[in-house]
């Protein structure tokens, strides 16, 4: 196989599934597999159960099923690994992440794997076709997202970092291919520095945000928090229409974080009931809880705070997004006084006001997601780009002195990054950049 | 009255630096050659500045001379002042450039071309082309003469159709005092080949008698002079300077006031010039908060008073030009030899060649040089190099050769020229090559030699200077990798380096910032006693070296789409799944392989997957078909 980087991907859909699938494809293809699973080599096409661990920290990220697939009968002709993972995004994420630090890895552009298989004459006809017209509308919608302006945000942000590489590069450009024909170009070089800089901060700040608006793509964190007691489980069963969590009469039942994944009002969460919070507890196994369930509070998109008229009052720790006040049934005087308007009374018990909570929650995500549509790096790869990008930037600010064709040459190699989002970068684009702004010719 | 018509393997038409070196490259295969020019004196004429070289066209030049191309020794036997451009920089962005006394240049290219046994130089007037069966059969004439040939190279520059402007005057005229030429055109277009039509000026000529130098700048060459060609040992010529002079407030004025009666202002002209080689109207008009230009003034040879007043192009009437120049320091009363002009000629779009330059509906022609929307000397001779190989290989029956965009410039050139077409003077920059860290002046040679001397190319002289030099090269490498520090050893020799326990090369530590080769052979002695030529490639592998697994890397990509090859009857139009404007560029483009596709302009990895199908789909129903035909 000829020299070329290794590539992964997710290879089923994305989102939440009961297993999700990813691909490496490459020379280094095995090196990864030893890497991620220490240990002597897979037996060649057998699916094995195996434990992956992260190639620096070494923690487990995953227990799943590897298959080694030594080329070149193999989809794409290369050598290939293939990781059955369980289907969380979190999982998806860490092993891709891991796979990113290996050396010559690099996530795989749209199609690739396709276009692998293609030049090394693996697939046949009709898979091709069906293939390239899928390519079609995944990479449209790619271009999209950073042509048009509909989207707003992310392609507004995108063009400006592409105009802001692009203004650079022409400035170095023109000090490489004009300095002997127009006196202004060395002093206008003097622009570069500080403008990386502030293109840096610009990545940086964007891909600290895009945490969380990843997280929003692939399901919300949702976790019900308060005192014991407050019918925090019994909230649960009834949002999930099953008896997910064990209720009784008796504060504390709930020891451990119960999670589930569910459909609210159309949108998809990932929801957590948690222990009762309280200052003061004999079992220490309670107080296990206690830590588990302030971790989830503190972690939470959408935190809901529930309490009731026979619990302790007891102050959030942080600003509840929903603030519940179950069993009003127990109160004589039905004319309850909310404090804010986020409050809703309800009564798990004889079903008041619950429609008008599974509303709120669901509109809260509604609006979410809109964000998380308009915002910026939303995808792994963009985050990928973003990232290589600000280490490039880096490297431009670290070294001193550094020869102009170099800092291009790593000026290119951003824009090629951030081509990906924004299309190509052509070098006529450049040129035009520098014949209006510089009067080139002696 | 002869009735013999006289038979050649090639005809090259025009005798300027397309010409000559196309002329040169195709008798070097040992191709019987004809080169037809109106005047055999006027051979390597520089119409215009009288310079070789610079960014990106010094790199041409290096290429052509590595194989085995005239252009690089002519400039060094005229060559009166030699710069080598961005010598503060790195070497891959170093070009070298020489001003040329044009007698001289004549006369050397007049020779070189002279010592070419299977070259012939023939004056006549080029009249037409002899098209038999579809196909180019010779040359016609303006006496009436035939001469047969199965291959033509056109390298007729600024001759289609060529109008020279100055002011509201206008002259047919292919250079100043030349008739043009409208034969071609009309073949042109009735084969239906798409033409359009460009400008560019030059500036008036000035008696430098008339100069009072005293006041003026002075730039000197270098000392010693850097040669073009690998084979130049030392420059014998002798070296003046230049001057610089600037435009004034009453400079701008005048022309600002005169603007009117600019050619290109007044819409006589309405074709595109260059944007890096404005005209002095263009820059006072589009750059208004500038308040003076430079002015190179450039001897035009050692005992030729005439100077070429570098930055000042204009079509403004003569007596304009006369009253602007002498707003000029030093030019006071200066006397013009010859006011400036814009011309206006036809070219044919270079997306009717292929990468062979030949034109793709009539075989057995060639172009090269401004006929295919190029500017410049140096683009014109690599052009001509190419055509005159290919046109010699052609009429000996052998397949095209060409050359990629990771070989060199001239690759980038050609293939930018016929994948992209022009929307002005196409001149070379380095930032048009994106491997411009390996596609270096300095190593030209090494890119290009060996695949020259393969074609037969390059001569035996140069292909055993090129095996020594390529050797002391390689093994100066071998002895810098060799040598070696750790870490600690490193540090306590006076290196900065990270404490980290690995061992370091002398051509890493060369190569890391603020070292340096001297510095480095200081700790070596053994490194001090290389030839320049080893220590020049050390510096520059030793600072690339963190770019080249990356370029390289890249190249190995661009080389296995360049395997795959796309069937040249595909049908565009009638792919599925590619977008109108793609399909309709791709029709236009006809790119041979997947990697030239990957090139047109617009293209997106889903158009790129739509046209491999589109090939696996041919590929498949191609065969079928062809043998349902023979058991028919």
């Amino acid at each position: 196989m000829s020299f070329r980087d290794t590539i992964y991907a997710l290879s089923s859909g994305p989102g939440r599934a009961g297993i999700a699938v990813v691909r490496v494809s490459g020379n280094s293809a095995g090196a990864a597999l030893d890497q991620l699973i220490p240990g002597p080599r897979f037996v060649p096409r057998k699916l094995t159960v195996a434990s992956l661990r992260h190639p620096v920290r070494g923690d487990v990220l995953d227990r799943g099923m590897v298959v080694w697939l030594p080329g070149p009968a193999t989809a794409t002709g290369e050598d290939m690994a293939e990781f059955h993972l369980h289907g969380s995004s979190a999982v998806v994420a860490s092993v891709l992440s891991a796979l990113g630090e290996l050396q010559g890895m690099r996530m795989a552009v749209a199609g690739e794997f396709t276009r692998r298989a293609f030049a090394n004459g693996k697939m046949d006809l009709i898979e091709v076709e069906g293939v390239a017209d899928l390519l079609v509308a995944d990479t449209e919608a790619q271009r999209r997202l950073a042509m048009r302006q509909l989207t707003g945000e992310a392609s507004r942000v995108y063009e400006q970092w592409r105009g802001d590489v692009l203004g650079c590069l022409s400035l170095i450009e023109a000090a490489i291919d004009f300095s002997e024909e127009d006196d202004e170009v060395d002093r206008a070089l003097l622009l570069v520095r500080p403008r990386i800089d502030s293109l840096t901060k610009q990545l940086r700040e964007t891909l600290e945000k895009s945490a969380l608006s990843g997280l929003l793509r692939l399901g919300t964190k949702v976790v019900i928090a308060g005192p014991p007691n407050a019918g925090k489980s019994s909230l649960l069963n009834w949002l999930a229409q099953r008896e997910v969590a064990l209720v009784s009469p008796q504060a504390g039942t709930t020891r451990d974080v119960v999670e589930t994944r569910l459909v609210i009002d159309g949108a998809a969460v990932m929801i957590s009931d948690t222990a009762g919070l309280r200052y003061t507890y004999s079992d220490p196994v309670e107080g296990l809880g206690i830590a588990r369930a302030r971790a989830e509070v503190s972690a939470a998109d959408l935190l809901i705070w529930v309490t009731s008229p026979d619990t302790e009052q007891l102050l959030p720790e942080r600003v509840p997004d929903i603030l519940v006040l179950n069993k009003i049934d127990l109160l004589k005087d039905r004319s309850i006084r909310l404090r804010n308007e986020t409050d809703i009374a309800v009564s798990v018990r004889t079903g008041d006001g619950l429609e008008e909570l599974r509303h709120r929650i669901g509109s809260i995500m509604r609006a979410q997601s809109e964000i998380a549509e308009d915002g910026i790096a939303v995808r792994e790869r963009h985050k990928q780009s973003i990232s290589e990008s600000i280490r490039m930037l880096n490297d431009i600010q670290c070294t001193e002195n550094m020869a102009l064709e170099v800092m291009a040459e790593k000026m290119r190699s951003i824009a090629k990054c951030l081509a990906s989002l924004t299309g190509q970068v052509d070098s006529e684009d450049v040129l035009g950049h520098i014949f209006s702004t510089f009067c080139i010719g002696k | 009255m002869s009735s013999v018509v006289r038979k050649f393997d090639v005809i090259v038409v025009g005798g300027g630096h397309a010409g000559s070196e196309a002329a040169a490259a195709a008798a070097r295969l040992g191709a019987r050659t004809a080169l037809v020019t109106h005047q055999r004196a006027t051979i390597g004429e520089m119409s215009c500045n009288p310079a070789i070289g610079g960014l990106g066209k010094g790199h041409l030049v290096r290429e052509i001379d590595a194989l085995d191309g005239v252009m690089g020794r002519v400039a060094d036997a005229a060559g009166i002042q030699f710069r080598l451009l961005n010598r503060s920089k790195g070497p891959a962005v170093r070009g070298p450039r020489a001003q040329a006394d044009r007698k001289l240049y004549r006369e050397a290219m007049q020779a070189a071309l002279a010592e070419q046994t299977s070259l012939h130089i023939i004056e006549a007037a080029a009249e037409g082309l002899v098209i038999e069966n579809g196909r180019v059969a010779g040359l016609v004439c303006e006496s009436g003469e035939t001469i047969n040939a199965p291959s033509v190279v056109l390298t007729t520059g600024t001759f289609l159709n060529g109008v020279i402007h100055m002011g509201d005057t206008q002259t047919p005229a292919g250079r100043y005092g030349e008739p043009p030429s409208h034969g071609f055109t009309r073949q042109f277009q009735s084969l239906g080949l798409a033409l359009g039509r460009l400008k560019t000026g030059t500036p008036a000529r000035l008696d430098g008698r008339t100069i009072n130098w005293s006041v003026l700048d002075v730039q000197h060459g270098d000392v010693p002079p850097v040669p073009f060609s690998f084979l130049t040992e030392r420059i014998t010529t002798p070296q003046v300077p230049c001057y610089i002079t600037q435009t004034t407030a009453v400079t701008h004025r005048l022309i600002a006031e005169n603007l009117h009666r600019s050619a290109m202002y007044s819409g006589q002209i309405s074709s595109v010039g260059p944007r890096y080689c404005p005209s002095i109207e263009d820059k006072i008009h589009r750059f208004k908060d500038k308040s003076s230009h430079q002015v190179f003034l450039e001897p035009e040879g050692l005992d030729d008073p005439t100077v070429y007043p570098n930055g000042i192009s204009t079509s403004l009437p003569a007596e304009i030009q006369e009253q602007f120049i002498r707003s000029m320091p030093g030019l006071s009363d200066v006397v013009i030899l010859r006011p400036g002009y814009a011309i206006e000629y036809d070219y044919v779009d270079p997306r009717e060649l292929d990468h062979s330059l030949a034109v793709k509906r009539l075989p057995g022609l060639f172009l090269a040089g401004q006929i295919n929307g190029t500017t410049g000397y140096e683009e014109a001779a690599a052009q001509g190099l190419i055509a005159g190989l290919n046109a010699a290989r052609q009429a000996a029956g052998q397949v095209a050769v060409t050359f990629d965009r990771a070989e060199g410039y001239l690759g980038v050139m050609v293939d930018d020229l016929v994948l992209r077409g022009v929307s002005e003077p196409y001149r070379m920059f380095t930032s048009r090559a994106e491997y411009r860290l390996t596609l270096r002046a300095d190593n030209a040679d090494r890119r290009l030699t060996s695949k020259g001397e393969e074609l037969g190319l390059v001569g035996r002289g140069r292909a055993d200077a090129f095996r020594r030099k390529a050797e002391a090269i390689s093994s100066a490498i071998e002895l810098a990798s060799s040598l070696s520090l750790t870490s600690a050893q490193a540090a306590k020799a006076g290196f900065k380096v990270n404490q980290d326990g690995l061992r370091r090369s002398a051509l890493d530590l060369t190569g890391m910032a603020g070292v340096g080769f001297a510095r480095v052979a200081e700790h070596w002695p053994e490194l001090r006693e290389l030839p320049p030529v080893a220590i020049e490639a050390i510096e520059a592998e030793a600072l690339y070296a963190g770019y080249m697994t990356r370029q390289t890397a890249e190249i190995a990509i661009l080389r296995q789409e360049e395997d795959v090859s796309i069937p040249p009857g595909i049908d565009y139009l009638a792919v599925p799944s590619l977008s109108m404007e793609l399909r309709l560029k791709l029709d236009r483009a006809r790119p041979a392989t997947l990697a030239q596709a990957a090139r047109v302009e617009g293209m997106t990895p889903a158009g790129l997957a739509a046209v491999l199908s589109e090939i696996r789909l041919q590929a498949q129903v191609r065969p079928q078909a062809e043998s349902q035909g023979t058991a028919a």
